[in-house]
């Protein structure tokens, strides 16, 4: 059984240590929660690539079967799913982010 | 579609019989929600887990009738 969306994000998830499904890119957001991860990493200085679910449909549906989670964004380091924007804000917040991108070998620092 | 707040409370505390449940309308438009909600049943869940849990009782409405709930979960002190 293969399905090509799921073997897409597969290989996208593995390829890129930090990667986020989102509405928009990193440029132009699209939805706030999206625009509030990505808000997140930039101030982290994360260096991460992003996929906008707006533009593939199959994506859409396809990311949400791939995590069993309802919703976009969904950030994605290491090809583990971490959560989406309530989640990477409460670690944002706490510390665990920048702990836990640092367990992963991730580079970043926080924006002076 | 738009849900009412206490429509959401009903289903979370069919599924988490023993969760406490807040629920704000961020925008008074019914459908921009924040829940809060606090369970035993929780405990030794990855945040993950958990949230997965409060989506699984709303039964699909998450991403689709109900567009924004921002979730917090907890385990009770």
């Amino acid at each position: 059984m293969s399905d090509p969306v799921a073997e897409r994000i597969q290989s996208e998830i593995t390829t890129n240590p930090v990667m986020l499904y989102m509405k928009g890119n990193a440029m132009f957001p699209q939805c706030g929660f999206s625009a509030r991860v990505v808000q997140i990493l930039t101030h982290l200085s994360v260096p991460f690539k992003t996929a906008n679910v707006l533009e593939d449909p199959a994506l859409r549906e396809g990311i949400k079967q791939f995590s069993q989670w309802p919703t976009v964004p969904q950030l994605y380091v290491k090809g583990e799913f971490i959560g989406g924007c309530d989640i990477v804000m409460e670690m944002f917040q706490s510390g665990e982010l920048t702990t836990l991108l640092s367990d992963k070998g991730i580079p970043h620092q926080i924006a002076a | 579609m738009a849900m009412v707040a206490n429509e959401i409370e009903g289903l979370i505390k069919e599924a988490l019989p023993d969760a406490r449940v807040t629920i704000e309308d961020l925008a008074g438009d019914g459908d921009h929600y924040a829940a809060a909600v606090v369970s035993e049943t929780f405990r030794g869940k990855s945040r993950v887990q958990q949230h997965q849990m409060v989506y699984a009782a709303l039964r699909g409405r998450m991403g689709g009738e109900l567009h924004a709930l921002a979730l917090q979960t907890s385990i009770p002190e």
